[in-house]
């Protein structure tokens, strides 16, 4: 029998080969679907999940590793009461996600980040998120919400615009949605 | 919708019959029917809403006000919208929300928008596929919530006994010349009760009175994105819910002879194994061995285990290497199938000043979409119910119906959001699967089973698109002018007669149109790798020979790249006259224009540094992009900056269209700087991310998106804003290093990112 902490909740585990990747363990036993699997080999970071407070790829992690440690998922990212994590506000602002699939490991790999790091550089976040594929190409918005949920507003550039035949420059004052080079 | 189709481009012809499976009239349906199938339960006045048909079938309410499949306005003002087509990343379930939203003059604080149901009989086609779902579902999106609002501007002239052209609408409410005013939720009962409005009647909102389009507005599933809420198909969760993965033959078309099937079912967590004939065909079910798992990691640790002896006599045997080869001995002599001959090409080119010949080659590419393949299938009581991240929903039903044998009316398939499908889920080999699998699993138990392939399944059983040649040779006359045009393009077979999905090339190709003298011949290579349309079908390759050999031309003439594409364009015109999807000049002229501008074409650089432009037109949109580089000794490429120009008619949501730009550059760049399908012996040789690297946040360029919002009908932009970006690229390294690159993807020739 292994017990796992996983949001706060405490689960019995019985009958699971101890090599089973934590994923699957989140995924087909305990319902928690938000950890997605995307390669198996920790290259797509889509599983990432916190082991500790750390961003671990799940789909690697034995669950005999992750056996009486604190393990948070995308579904405890937000406060129990349901306010969500300022991440999770930027990234609607910033209107982050094109399919989704990606962005709860890339959640999960930022809130890592902005736990060690309350104001990242660009270099910090694409650091820290170099380990997570978007195949739709959604990068430049989740480093614009990172910046945004860090308070670091002067680092969001003005870079996105619309134009008219008329010449008139509307709706582009706003939110702005990519981040300087 | 049908006027719309006659008139689509030939370049959108091929995903129209791949997604024709409803297109024509659709059938009357009976009101009890479509409670059920709307999944609408619970009351609420219900109409089917048929396009160009003013035929319906009401059903009376007590609670909520519903005049179409569409719609749905509750008493406390809620409204509710229904999103007919697939939503696999491109927003069209919020672009979808805010077509109905801006007709009815809802508050879009207030709307909720969910997936239909899938039913062809009251939604007509429910696909994704051709950037073409805006302008397909425009008329009848608008029409569905005009229609609403009408009835709720008659209820409140009746509840005021005034003309109903002294009532106005904003917001969710009905106003009065006088200043009254009334709820749309406070009309749902009055507006329940009245008969329907013709839909010829209906008055569509002009251009200056749109208080929606155009601003910028979140997803409608961000907050349950974000949260990690089930809403892909992988994530189906039913009770009783069993494994599966199956496994096919790593060399296309092999079948299974005989398997390790007893040893399997011993390991731990395996329910079942057993073969899958299949129907022979990579659309439907390939020959296979299915393993029935208590879990996912069950089934596949169990895969793992599985010995398989095949038999590959009717298999691929496709080399890439060996297509190469062949290509280049094609290469000095004319295709043997001519696509277009106009005026003298040799007669031109013997008259210019300049002439250039070169040979491009592009690589067979995956779609890797990041969710990989699945479905949930469930046969019980002779009826089989699924769970699809699917593009083609309405034609899905068709293939199953076909596969299994049942008639349609007992499929119920239930569309997913779908983590990503850039043209890989037109096809539903994974459905057809899931359902032969678990129709043959409900022999032994009645349990849902769930299909999830691999990576490794994803990479080497995918719909690919293919690579492919072009021999171009081209001439400039002394005035700097393009006059002769010829290109042998090269491409690939199964049939021996036309080109494979996704391989062929359009007579009216970019520049075709433009130049007096043009020669375009074909040569066909047999292949019996799946093809299929991947992000801007054909487009996606061949803009990278053709806009990149154009500023080799362009360059060879000493003449500026940008004036060179204005002079090519000519005179203000359609190209094909009456047909709004085809290229118009204007508009071409104007992103050109727009993207240079904003770029700072012209302006002085570091050394090191290039700009290089592109344009492009396919499904319907003119878009033109500028990419500035920088090329360092070692061939490191560092991408600075995208500036992308887009005419693609007014912009419904400016986040979304935006979103589709830079990702549309990102998935552009990612393909051509280190993607390939390599095939060896009939096997595809990359199997995950590894070997087939995606492009990561470090490389992303900074991309700026920009909208010529014209005055014509809105057109799709999940696609066109993907071709311009390699030629762009190619163009700028050239100005950058004065290096040609003509083979993709970029590391083949020794770039690496810097």
């Amino acid at each position: 029998m292994t017990t796992l902490t996983v949001n706060g909740s405490t689960h019995q585990i019985n009958n699971l080969d101890p090599a089973t990747p934590l994923l699957w363990v989140l995924r087909d036993h305990l319902g928690l679907v938000g950890a997605k699997f995307g390669c198996g080999i920790g290259q797509c970071g889509a599983c990432t999940v916190h082991l500790n407070d750390a961003p671990m790829r799940s789909c690697l992690l034995p669950l005999s590793a992750a056996a009486d440690q604190k393990i948070t998922t995308i579904e405890g990212l937000a406060s129990p009461d349901g306010k969500l994590h300022p991440l999770q506000q930027a990234w609607i602002e910033h209107d982050v996600p094109q399919c989704g699939y990606c962005q709860a490991g890339q959640l999960m790999s930022a809130a890592a980040l902005l736990k060690q790091k309350k104001k990242p550089t660009d270099a910090d976040i694409e650091d820290a998120m170099s380990g997570n594929i978007c195949r739709c190409g959604t990068y430049l918005r989740i480093r614009a919400a990172i910046h945004s949920a860090a308070g670091n507003s002067s680092k969001i550039a003005a870079v996105v615009g619309c134009w008219t035949p008329s010449g008139v420059n509307e709706s582009c004052d706003s939110t702005t949605l990519a981040s300087e080079a | 919708m049908n006027k719309l189709l006659a008139n689509a481009a030939r370049d959108d012809a091929e995903i129209q019959a791949l997604m024709s499976g409803v297109l024509g009239e659709v059938a009357p349906v009976s009101r009890r029917q479509f409670f059920k199938l709307a999944g609408l339960t619970g009351g609420g006045l219900v109409l089917a809403f048929y396009l160009g048909d003013s035929q319906v079938a009401v059903a009376q309410t007590t609670t909520d006000f519903a005049p179409n499949g569409f719609v749905q306005v509750r008493p406390n003002g809620d409204i509710v919208i229904f999103s007919k087509c697939p939503e696999i990343g491109q927003g069209i379930k919020t672009a979808f929300g805010l077509i109905i939203a801006e007709e009815l003059d809802a508050d879009w604080q207030r709307v909720q928008v969910k997936q239909a149901a899938v039913n062809p009989a009251v939604y007509g086609r429910q696909g994704a596929g051709g950037s073409t779902s805006i302008p397909a579902n425009w008329d009848q999106l608008r029409q569905a919530g005009a229609m609403a609002r009408s009835m709720l501007v008659s209820a409140a002239a009746l509840e005021w006994k005034i003309s109903e052209a002294d009532c106005r609408t904003q917001n969710s409410q009905v106003m009065s010349k006088d200043g009254r005013s009334i709820s749309y939720g406070d009309l749902v009962t009055k507006a329940a009760a009245l008969p329907l409005p013709d839909v010829k009647t209906l008055k569509l909102k002009d251009r200056s009175e749109y208080q929606l389009f155009g601003k910028r507005y979140t997803g409608v599933d961000n907050r349950q994105i974000v949260t990690g809420q089930p809403l892909f198909g992988v994530d189906t969760q039913l009770p009783g819910m069993v494994y599966a993965s199956y496994t096919k033959c790593p060399a296309f078309g092999g079948k299974v002879v005989k398997a390790n099937l007893e040893a399997i079912k011993q390991l731990t967590g395996v329910i079942d194994a057993f073969v899958v004939e299949g129907t022979g065909l990579a659309t439907e079910v390939l020959s296979g061995v299915a393993i029935i798992a208590s879990s996912t990691w069950a089934s596949f640790s169990a895969k793992k285990q599985l010995q398989i002896e095949w038999d590959e006599t009717r298999a691929s045997k496709d080399s890439w290497v060996e297509f190469m080869t062949q290509a280049q001995a094609l290469a000095e002599k004319s295709g043997k199938q001519p696509l277009r001959n106009l005026g003298d090409v040799d007669g031109a080119l013997k008259d210019s000043a300049k002439q250039v010949s070169a040979f491009y080659s592009y690589p067979y590419a995956a779609h890797a979409t990041l969710e990989p393949q699945n479905c949930t299938a469930w046969f019980h009581d002779g009826r089989m119910e699924l769970w699809s991240p699917t593009q083609q929903a309405d034609s899905s039903l068709t293939l199953l119906a076909k596969v299994t044998g049942l008639p349609v009316d007992r499929i119920t398939l239930h569309q997913t959001r779908v983590g990503g499908g850039f043209g890989r889920r037109l096809m539903n080999d994974y459905a057809c699967e899931a359902a032969l699998i678990a129709r043959e699993f409900a022999k032994r138990q009645n349990a849902p089973v769930k299909l999830t392939w691999t990576r490794e399944d994803d990479f080497t059983h995918d719909f690919y698109r293919v690579g492919g040649f072009h021999s171009l040779t081209g001439g400039v006359d002394n005035k700097g002018k393009l006059t002769a045009w010829r290109d042998h393009f090269i491409t690939f077979t199964a049939d021996g007669e036309k080109p494979v999905s996704g391989g062929n090339m359009d007579a009216e190709e970019f520049p075709a149109l433009l130049v007096p003298n043009v020669t375009i011949t074909q040569s066909l290579l047999n292949s019996a790798t799946p093809a299929g349309p991947w992000r801007a079908p054909r487009s996606n390759a061949i803009a990278f020979a053709v806009q990149c050999f154009l500023h080799e031309l362009a360059v060879s003439a000493k003449r500026d790249h940008k004036q060179f594409l204005l002079d090519l364009l000519g005179e203000p015109r359609w190209l094909t006259p009456g047909n709004y999807r085809s290229l118009n000049t204007e508009r071409a002229a104007a992103v050109i224009k727009l993207a240079t501008e904003k770029a700072g074409w012209g302006k002085k650089l570091k050394k090191g540094h290039g700009l290089g432009l592109a344009f492009h037109f396919s499904h319907a949109g003119h878009v033109a992009g500028v990419a500035e580089v920088r090329v360092d000794k070692n061939k490191k490429l560092k991408v600075i900056r995208v500036v992308m120009a887009a005419d693609v008619g007014p912009i419904i949501n400016l986040s979304g269209a935006e979103t589709q730009v830079q990702g549309a550059v990102i998935d552009a760049l990612s393909l051509m700087f280190a993607q390939q399908i390599n095939l060896e012996k009939g096997r595809v040789q990359e199997t995950n991310f590894d070997q087939y690297p995606l492009l990561r946040m470090p490389n992303a360029p900074l991309v700026e998106a920009h909208f010529i919002q014209s005055q014509y009908n809105p057109t799709g932009l999940g696609e066109p804003a993907l071709p311009p970006l390699a030629p762009a690229i190619g163009n700028a390294i050239f100005a950058a290093t004065g290096e040609r690159v003509r083979t993709l993807p970029l590391t083949k020739s020794g770039f690496s990112w810097g």
